[in-house]
């Protein structure tokens, strides 16, 4: 072939390689402002502004439902990273959004103060189980800032470490997901037992205040909404961006082949470590966010069921999209809030057969679904999972 | 390059696994600019000398010395891999949810392959114009924008020699690349690896008789993990100990002298 050729013919693919990125990318840059503007200000606004009666009237209760969802779906995104894109199956994450959780929830128990229901300035549970004085790694959570850096920080480091440790033995597959889900299974029992001192079974609940603001304000859940759009938009580009960079196709490689990426001159366990930290951090942040919200953390939030959940979540948006693992938490939520209302114990069973239908059918989930019938014409981020897994 | 003597020196090179010796005492040169052709009974320890060299199995005891004094034992795949060593699977291993020049990309060598570089960087016009170069090699310039996984079996094992290419390695390692293929690309591989074999030196595993009188200069016999003879692809196929170990019984030698 010679030069002339060879120029040619790259010039035409190159060309239309990147023209079909750019349309994709144009339209993934509209839906996001799109989904963006409605999140953030259209459906706040209409929880303000029409009167209660009015059919436009978004209720303090559905706002603050899907200020829930809204932070499953940041985890969902962190997840999504390390499934979806890099292969690895985590079933512990529940353990990093507990951690986030309950450093909120220390500091919110903390600045209970007084009102308590025994009037004393220790918490609740403490009173309860003759703990006399405040333990030492309370202390640090009277300050809210403190928190805040504890519930990202705390399984930051926690997934670094064990992390480090996994990947560094080349512990992969099967196993990894075991090793996780003991993890899981060991923190609900750790946070269950009462010398724990972290309200054991009842978990930490009865919050008055974050950051002097009553929880119990309409305004105060508006806020936390808000935030929770705001924090979910950021995560959502962070995790677009680094799915875009080299990095991210190195992850989407060490799925494909570890061995490749290992003898092309990468460590595969460095790349693995980091985005498991990374997917950490974002699960502390949205037990962070979820906490004052919901108002209650207890060790059946974060064991092995509601880590086993998420996966679930990422399964049936579309696993190795980013987009995909958002509809999946706020979906499969949404759809949780629905049924638990009208048929509560239909409930397992629905989710049981959701996960058997999307392993059976429709393997790359909703967005793989939508893909499949508008003919690979979709603007969504290709899903990198294809049905041979 | 102009470095002289060995680029690859095993010195009495054991690995055992859990008793059975995959590696026996084993001494292997090659030196620069060489094409080695490694056959070999199944069994007789080819992939393990490619696992041993690359790093991925440890030998109890022996020396492996890559160039003039550096030593590989206490070096991870990875480390391996950036000092220059290229190893091509047997079965093809490409990366098959990217592109073909995601695929390539992700291979070239650069100075820095850690998680932050890697997410910042972004290609240099030097880059690309030199991945462009190796997609023309391979013959896959048509196919760039392809996922991997959609090749065909020959284009994969192309692809990946590809990959291995722009890591920029002196020494290449390459397992069974013509497994699989038909006449017509066994014939183009051979003359790939032809090419190659001017700037790089390179190590073939090989079973396909006909391929290895293609491509061979040099052939080591390894049998029951050590070398059994090395010489000229001639000497070797009259050697009768060569014969024996493939045919196993000496009949069958003498028939296969008769059919000759």
């Amino acid at each position: 072939m010679t030069d002339d050729e060879r120029a040619r013919g790259l010039g035409v693919t190159a060309s239309e390689v990147n023209h079909h990125m750019q349309d994709r990318e144009r339209g993934e840059g509209l839906s996001f402002w799109l989904v963006g503007f409605f999140l953030l200000i259209a459906l706040p606004l209409l929880n303000v502004l029409p009167g209660q009666d009015s059919w436009l009237h978004v209720s303090d209760f559905t706002l603050n439902l899907f200020g829930k969802f809204l932070a499953f779906a940041i985890l969902a995104l962190g997840l999504d990273l390390i499934w979806g894109y890099t292969g690895i199956l985590s079933l512990g994450h529940g353990v990093f959004f507990g951690l986030g959780a309950y450093a909120i929830g220390m500091n919110m128990m903390l600045s209970i103060g007084t009102e308590s229901v025994y009037g004393s300035s220790l918490p609740d549970f403490m009173v309860w189980n003759q703990v006399k004085e405040l333990p030492l790694f309370w202390k640090p959570f009277y300050n809210p800032w403190f928190a805040v850096a504890a519930a990202i920080l705390v399984p930051t480091i926690f997934a670094a470490l064990f992390g480090f440790l996994a990947f560094r033995s080349r512990i992969k597959g099967v196993y990894f997901s075991i090793i996780t889900q003991a993890l899981a299974l060991s923190a609900w029992l750790v946070f269950n037992r009462n010398e724990t001192n972290l309200g054991g079974t009842n978990g930490l609940t009865d919050f008055k205040t974050l950051l002097g603001f009553r929880l119990s304000e309409p305004g105060t859940q508006r806020g936390l909404y808000v935030a929770t759009v705001l924090v979910l938009g950021a995560a959502y580009l962070l995790c677009r961006w680094i799915t875009r960079s080299r990095t991210g196709k190195v992850l989407v490689a060490i799925r494909d082949s570890e061995q490749r990426v290992l003898f092309s001159g990468y460590s595969p366990a460095t790349y693995k470590l980091f985005v498991f930290v990374v997917s950490a951090a974002l699960a502390g942040l949205a037990g962070a966010l979820y906490v004052p919200q919901v108002g209650i953390i207890t060790p059946a939030q974060i064991g092995v069921l509601p880590s086993i959940e998420m996966v679930i979540w990422v399964a049936v948006g579309g696993r190795g999209t980013l987009v995909g693992a958002v509809l999946g938490a706020v979906g499969v939520n949404l759809g949780r809030s629905i049924l638990t209302n009208h048929f509560p114990e239909l409930w397992p069973f629905f989710l049981g057969g959701l996960f058997i239908a999307v392993v059976l059918l429709f393997p790359d989930g909703f967005i793989g679904l939508i893909r499949k019938i508008r003919g690979g014409q979709s603007w969504f981020h290709k899903p990198v999972v294809t049905a041979e897994r | 390059m102009t470095e002289r003597g060995s680029i690859i020196y095993l010195e009495a090179v054991t690995v055992d696994f859990d008793g059975f010796k995959a590696l026996c005492n084993l001494n292997f040169i090659v030196n620069y600019h060489e094409l080695r052709v490694v056959i070999g009974p199944n069994g007789a320890g080819k992939t393990t000398l490619l696992d041993v060299i690359s790093g991925k199995v440890k030998p109890v005891s022996g020396r492996v010395i890559f160039g003039k004094d550096q030593d590989l034992l206490p070096m991870r795949e990875h480390e391996i891999a950036t000092l220059g060593i290229g190893r091509k699977f047997q079965t093809p291993s490409v990366y098959g949810n990217l592109t073909v020049w995601e695929n390539l990309d992700l291979s070239l060598k650069r100075v820095s392959k850690g998680v932050f570089a890697t997410l910042w960087a972004k290609s240099t016009p030097a880059e690309i114009e030199r991945t462009q170069s190796v997609l023309a090699t391979i013959g896959l310039s048509e196919k760039r924008g392809v996922r991997a996984g959609a090749l065909s079996h020959g284009e994969k094992q192309w692809l990946e020699i590809g990959m291995v290419l722009l890591q920029d390695p002196a020494l290449l390692l390459v397992d069974e690349p013509v497994a699989g293929m038909t006449d017509q690309e066994t014939e183009q591989t051979g003359q790939l690896l032809q090419s190659l074999a001017d700037k790089h030196a390179i190590i073939v595993i090989e079973h396909d008789m006909e391929f290895v009188r293609q491509i061979a200069r040099t052939v080591t016999v390894l049998h029951e993990g050590t070398v059994l003879c090395e010489g000229p692809v001639e000497q070797i196929q009259a050697d009768p100990r060569v014969v024996e170990i493939y045919l196993g019984r000496k009949k069958e030698k003498e028939a296969h002298a008769a059919a000759r």
